[in-house]
């Protein structure tokens, strides 16, 4: 549950909603934690919010040790199931 | 067993194991807490214990949200959803934990009562504008990293006007807990828990940033290095921990630079602000009672706050006997040292959250198969 998510931002919708996509996933995120947010930032997803931006390097670094540490299915089964 | 070549980058994994070995001193031991689940987690997947000299050890410690919420609070969010009937939201992690007599909310689901697993603080406001004719409660639970988002929702309903919305509050603070282990410890653990240092929390404190643990460290003379969960952070970080205890410095330092900087994430920590306070105290598994170490809702926010709007039973909350997570969740005792471990409690059918929640010490060690070789493998090092 503490585990933090990377991921890009593809689409800015109403106030503080973004659409953001990971491995093949999109997702409508609150972006309500953060000062500015543009397209193509990558942020931090933590239940539904972006908690912070980080460097496309260090997204995909995350994302790749998530995957090799086996959390990163979980990750996204958890954010699909969110979709709907 | 995994290995070093499983790293990122097995040279520099190798060379932090040769500095690490050559700095700390051989006539003393480190004992080291990781605060949060996802490090001791991070600890496990990679063998990083075995990568450590004889006289480095981790302490697991209580960073583990669904493990330190006490059993008399989940008792009371399962008479929200049995007894008010109301539409209970909660965290998929949460559903499976045992109460009272075994009763979870996953036992209270399959027994008829209305409790929704979110992924979001958003998804339990759209049940509360889909079902205007019910009452929405979100239990919710967690660290900084989970508050904010719960502070948001609640502005949101104010906002739209949701008055069948509202919030099982039980959210705590790193910081207090950190102290706590450090200045109160349970009398029963004198002699059992010794900490050196600290490795503090990735995303807790890319919200809170550093600056809160700096008293702490100061009043306890105890270092803490905030640390990424890579596990190559780990083991710079417990070089850097090895670095101050060597020199008698009791410092916050920061390795995870690249997220968290002093001051936090101050957009996040002002909207918590707005809605929330400090509970004079409260009750934590494990720790006990906690002053200044949780957060209420403020009256200002009342109409949103469960515990003001429904009544809940006193009633007698009861911890599975010989279970023992709230030792586990102290540091004084071992998954291992609990004699339901593997037998009676595992994933499957867990008879304390330890075992729950990835992020308990229990399932660590049950997930990567510890228990079953307690002889280090220094090979991995060599």
């Amino acid at each position: 549950m503490c585990l933090a998510i990377p991921a890009r931002v593809i689409e800015l919708e109403d106030e503080d909603i973004a659409v953001v996509a990971i491995e093949g996933v999109k997702k409508k995120i609150s972006t309500a934690l953060l000062e500015e947010v543009a397209v193509g930032d990558y942020v931090l997803i933590h239940v539904g919010y972006a908690l912070h931006k980080l460097s496309p390097e260090e997204a995909a670094r995350t994302l790749e040790l998530m995957a090799e540490a086996g959390v990163l299915h979980e990750e996204l089964a958890e954010l699909r199931e969110g979709a709907a | 067993m995994k290995y070093i070549d499983e790293f990122r980058d097995p040279g520099l994994a190798r060379k932090l194991a040769e500095s690490i070995a050559a700095e700390a001193a051989p006539d003393r031991h480190y004992y080291l807490m990781e605060f949060c689940g996802g490090h001791t987690h991070a600890i496990f997947r990679y063998g990083v214990q075995d990568l450590m000299p004889e006289n480095v050890s981790f302490v697991h410690g209580p960073g583990c949200p669904v493990c330190v919420l006490p059993v008399r609070r989940l008792d009371d969010a399962v008479e929200l959803a049995e007894r008010h009937g109301v539409i209970l939201c909660t965290y998929g992690d949460m559903m499976r934990v045992p109460g009272t007599k075994q009763r979870s909310l996953i036992r209270a689901k399959a027994d008829g009562a209305d409790v929704r697993m979110v992924y979001s603080t958003v998804d339990a406001l759209k049940v509360a504008r889909e079902n205007p004719e019910r009452e929405v409660v979100f239990f919710a639970i967690g660290f900084e990293t989970t508050t904010p988002p719960t502070a948001v929702a609640i502005l949101q309903a104010e906002a739209e006007g949701l008055t069948n919305f509202s919030v099982f509050c039980n959210h705590v603070l790193t910081p207090a807990a950190i102290g706590h282990v450090l200045g109160s410890p349970d009398p029963r653990d004198l002699e059992k828990v010794r900490i050196d240092g600290f490795l503090g929390p990735s995303h807790v404190s890319a919200v809170i940033g550093s600056k809160p643990y700096e008293a702490g460290a100061e009043l306890y003379r105890k270092p803490v290095v905030i640390a990424g969960f890579e596990p190559l952070d780990v083991m710079q970080s417990v070089l850097m921990l090895i670095r101050q205890i060597n020199e008698g410095r009791y410092e916050v330092e920061n390795q995870y630079t690249r997220v968290v900087t002093r001051e936090g994430n101050r957009k996040a920590q002002a909207l918590v602000d707005k809605v929330m306070e400090r509970r004079d105290a409260f009750e934590w598994r494990g720790l006990g009672t906690v002053p200044d170490s949780a957060l209420k809702i403020r009256d200002c926010y009342a109409a949103f706050d469960a515990e003001k709007r429904f009544e809940v039973s006193e009633k007698a909350s009861r911890e599975v006997k010989s279970c023992e997570c709230p030792a586990i969740l102290r540091g004084a005792k071992k998954p291992t040292d609990c004699k339901l471990f593997g037998t009676v409690c595992t994933p499957e059918n867990p008879m304390g959250s330890c075992m729950v929640s990835s992020e308990g010490a229990c399932a660590a060690y049950w997930s990567y198969g510890r228990f079953r070789e307690p002889d280090k493998s220094k090979e991995a090092a060599a």
